[in-house]
């Protein structure tokens, strides 16, 4: 169905229209046309869904969620099915298309989803149910409490009567909305859907091509194009001879691209336009460019490791400092010193970065697998010089995101070339320069000091922590630390003293949000140093970590993120017994215990390795999860085995690394992810719990690595502390 | 450009075509064909998997001049319908998370079940080592193709 405002407008006279619910995020629903409300402007707070019951009783909920593989289509429709009562098969979900007149906040990320919308789409499945009551009751004249609602049908059991939605929405649609505050949310026992498995919607099209992703586009006429961009970050080409390239065949043009400043950060280099990609491709292999490499170009990742260094020896800004941690470790305390060193790393989502535009002189329409289409509406309209409501953007399905989609790079090269082209054109991004035009995972290093005391209780905690921040390349005047703190200043253990401290470092390298942000490195050095701290104490590791986690009669959040200590210390214990933690293994084999808490859900994860020689495996991860409420535990499940994998490339074999201000990994031969033939037995427990639901997509990754390294101490008596692990033989 | 004849998926296709063209643009670009996915063009992620008389090759590294009469099947000839038990597997194990690396994947698990009906785990992890998945199925993958194989049988 294609939404237009005339359509809501009309919607109370015209029969026929159905049911149209607007959702806000915050605040009441509205009538969906009261956007529209006679303003001649787009409304101040547009609704982020909207739910239409049909005159068939079916319902679409559109919405502008990107499907990026965690299930959040499904997820969404079984939260308006389970309170509108119908059966999760009535509800169909549609891609909403950018239109900021009708639709708030498109981006997908943060682990957001579920969390956004569970409350909101509650209450508007509550309000079709409650409508559809109302409707019937007044239809057979009794009281609407002694009809109740079951499989879009209104039933009234003293009459034995019934009534479809689909016969019902009519009057529905002329009713006054239900008062919000009290509209009647069912009790988590009488949950049919939510918390039950239920198959995502999306896997069907994905066995059998059928699923188009964003490189799957293909629109009358459409051109290809590829990018050749300098490989020096900051550099761009001084000279080029596009000759060859135009006489490769299906080559329709060759230009200069500029690269643009501000939020796009594209390199600029030089667009090949083809009637093919593999044309488009062999013509940016013919083009003889000389390249001016810029000031970057005498970066290097050893220099960017001493930097680090230095910067995690050295005091910085204390973002958090309880008690007096100078004194603890200035007396005779028993002290343990540690340094974390994390790379830089790149998302490699399978698909690689693409886009279609269609720039048409005084509109456009893009399709592109993007987590933020409003993003990449606004980025399309100002490069080519129009009103963001003249440019449509259909999201696609999308291979991978990961947070490397949120990005507006290639958006706005895209844009760039079709203002030249004329006819729709797809940018294709290679495998290499996917891998080395990135928005890398900052490289960061983890001064670690602690002190214990004699009978082994910790009682002083310093990270000094540093990084290659990413707001430091985005904005140079914001503070710094704003996107590098986050599960370090958290850091959930009772100990008296803590502090810490942080120092960013300057470098040319793009950085940007990876899965979990700086929670996949703070996890390691928190997760890792309690381990140390409680070898240190001669004390068990799980033990050790839940005499921490204590949460006092006053406990209070410091924060929003600030974690419960109590929820943290029960998946701890749930990971540990599901493990068998504390049963003997065999010599060579170890176990490691890491638990840590993000976007609001609560990870504990075993890792069970063996080690032979200098070489290692991971055998099994144990999880334990408590995301709150679950919606689908099919894809809780799912996502908690992807972060793990991801975080296990990260932990053994991935790395970014710098020579002459470019990246030297190209393809997946340089950055070789985690195979099939490396995969851990993976088994995941989930928490029943009635808190409100936390993210999925990135809480799993963090615990990840810690855990590994503290299984292959167990084992060996080595600490890795640097990633990707490797061993000394 | 040469004049080049395919069989994909049982249907005849005459194009005239630069003979060093991958087999994987001429798919997804010539005919249409875009289940097949480009993931790294260099043999490393099996992205591009297809058959070629049955068996699995990755069409990123198959000159389109090379296939000659052999017959190309890809993810779209597999079946339509999702009635081919690998893709039955798939489904019932929720394999796909983003999905985009699947199509290769279950290119390869199809060819490996046809020649190894009852694959043990190291078969499998031998087959589809070339199958990256950046999404992290692969336990998933190893119990579907275990699935797949004790189904097949039985004319699921
Ligand atoms: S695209 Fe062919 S193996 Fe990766
Ligand atoms: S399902 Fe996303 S890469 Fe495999």
């Amino acid at each position: 169905m294609t939404i237009n405002r005339r359509q809501f407008v009309k919607r109370g006279a015209a029969a026929g229209a159905g049911l149209m619910i607007g959702v806000r995020l915050t605040g009441p629903l509205a009538w969906a046309q009261e956007s529209d409300a006679g303003a001649k402007k787009p409304a101040p707070n547009p609704f982020i869904a909207y739910v239409n019951v049909r005159p068939d009783g079916h319902i679409s909920l559109i919405v502008a969620k990107s499907e990026m593989g965690q299930g959040i289509k499904t997820g969404l429709a079984m939260i308006l099915a389970e309170e509108a009562e119908v059966d999760f098969n009535a509800v169909s979900v549609q891609q909403a298309d950018t239109r900021p007149d009708l639709y708030a906040h498109l981006g997908t990320g943060g682990s957001g989803s579920t969390m956004e919308n569970f409350t909101p789409l509650r209450r508007a499945g509550a309000t079709v149910r409650e409508l559809m009551i109302t409707a019937a009751a007044s239809r057979w004249n009794v009281p609407s409490a002694e009809c109740h609602a079951k499989q879009g049908t209104v039933v009234h059991l003293k009459s034995s009567r019934k009534a479809t939605y689909g016969e019902l929405v009519d009057a529905a649609s002329k009713l006054p909305l239900p008062d919000q505050e009290k509209v009647h949310l069912k009790n988590a026992s009488d949950f049919k859907l939510i918390g039950h498995a239920t198959p995502r919607v999306d896997v069907p099209s994905k066995v059998n091509g059928s699923a188009q992703f964003g490189i799957d586009v293909r629109v009358p006429e459409m051109l290809f194009a590829m990018v050749a961009r300098c490989p020096t970050f900051g550099g761009k080409p001084s000279h080029f001879n596009a000759e060859k390239a135009k006489a490769v065949s299906g080559v329709h043009d060759v230009f200069e691209i500029p690269a643009l400043p501000g939020d796009k950060f594209t390199a600029g280099g030089i667009a090949v336009v083809a009637d093919s990609t593999w044309a488009a491709m062999k013509g940016r292999e013919a083009l003889e460019i000389t390249w001016d490499h810029g000031t970057a170009a005498s970066e290097s990742s050893d220099g960017m490791r001493e930097a680090l260094r230095t910067a995690a020896s050295t005091p910085g800004k204390r973002v958090r400092n309880d008690g007096d941690v100078d004194a603890v470790l200035s007396n005779g305390a028993r002290k343990v010193e540690a340094l974390y060193e994390l790379p830089l790393l790149a998302h490699a989502t399978m698909e690689p970065m693409n886009i279609t535009v269609h720039a048409r002189g005084n509109d456009a329409e893009v399709w592109a697998p993007t987590q933020s289409p409003d993003w990449v509406q606004g980025t399309v309209a100002q490069v080519l010089g129009l009103k963001p409501e003249k440019v449509i953007v259909h999201t696609t399905l999308m291979g991978g995101g990961f947070g490397r989609r949120y990005m507006a790079d290639f958006p706005a090269e895209a844009a760039q070339i079709a203002k030249v082209a004329g006819k729709p054109v797809q940018l294709v991004w290679s495998r290499e320069d996917d891998m080395t035009h990135d928005f890398y995972r900052p490289a960061s290093c983890h001064g670690m000091r602690g002190a214990v005391d004699a009978n082994g209780h910790p009682t002083a905690w310093v990270h000094t922590l540093a990084s290659t921040s990413i707001r430091g390349y985005w904005d140079p005047k914001a503070s710094p630390e704003s996107q590098e703190v986050g599960g370090a200043k958290e850091m959930p253990y009772a100990i008296p003293n803590v502090r810490l401290e942080f120092n960013p470092v300057a470098s040319a390298v793009p950085r940007a949000w990876w899965r979990s942000v700086e929670n996949s490195f703070n996890g390691f050095a928190v997760e890792s140093f309690i381990d140390e701290l409680a070898a240190a104490a001669g004390k068990d590791p799980v033990e050790f970590r839940k005499n921490l986690l204590v949460k006092s009669a006053n406990w209070k959040p410091k924060s929003e993120d600030d974690p419960d200590p109590a929820r943290l210390r029960a998946v701890l214990e749930l990971a540990a017994a599901k493990a068998g933690w504390g049963k003997p293994l065999p010599k060579g084999r170890g176990r490691g215990v890491a638990a840590f808490a993000s976007f609001g859900s609560y990870f504990a994860e075993v890792a069970e390795v063996t080690v032979k020689g200098g070489e290692f495996k991971v055998d099994r991860i144990v999880a334990a999860v408590d995301c709150g409420q679950i919606v689908n535990p099919e894809s809780v499940r799912s996502q908690t085995e992807g972060a793990i994998i991801y975080g296990l490339s990260a932990a053994l074999k991935n790395e970014i690394t710098i020579k002459n201000g470019a990246v030297e990994q190209t393809n997946f031969d340089g950055y070789d992810p985690i195979r099939i033939n490396e995969a851990p037995e993976i088994e995941v427990y989930l928490v029943s719990s009635q808190e409100d639901p936390g993210g999925m997509g990135e809480p799993g990754l963090p615990p990840l690595a810690p855990a590994v390294a503290n299984a292959i101490f167990a084992a060996t008596g080595q600490r890795l502390r640097k990633l990707p692990f490797q061993l000394k033989a | 450009m040469s004049a080049i004849h395919l069989i994909v998926n049982n249907r005849p296709h005459d194009l005239e075509i630069a003979p060093d063209t991958p087999l994987l643009w001429v798919l997804r670009d010539k005919l249409n064909l875009t289940g097949t996915k480009y993931g790294c063009g260099m043999g490393l992620c099996g992205a591009c998997t297809v058959h070629l008389d049955g068996e699995a090759v990755r069409a990123c590294q198959t000159p389109v001049s090379t296939v000659g009469a052999k017959k190309i099947t890809t993810i779209e000839g597999l079946s339509q319908d999702n009635t081919h038990p690998v893709q039955q597997a798939w489904i019932a194990e929720q394999v796909p998370q983003c999905g985009y690396c699947q199509p290769g994947q279950i290119m390869s698990a199809a060819a490996l079940l046809a020649k190894t009906p009852k694959p043990s785990d190291d078969q499998i992890e031998t087959a589809m080592v070339g199958n990256l998945c950046r999404c992290g199925m692969y336990q998933r993958i190893r119990r579907a193709i275990h699935r797949a194989a004790s189904t097949a049988g039985k004319g699921a």
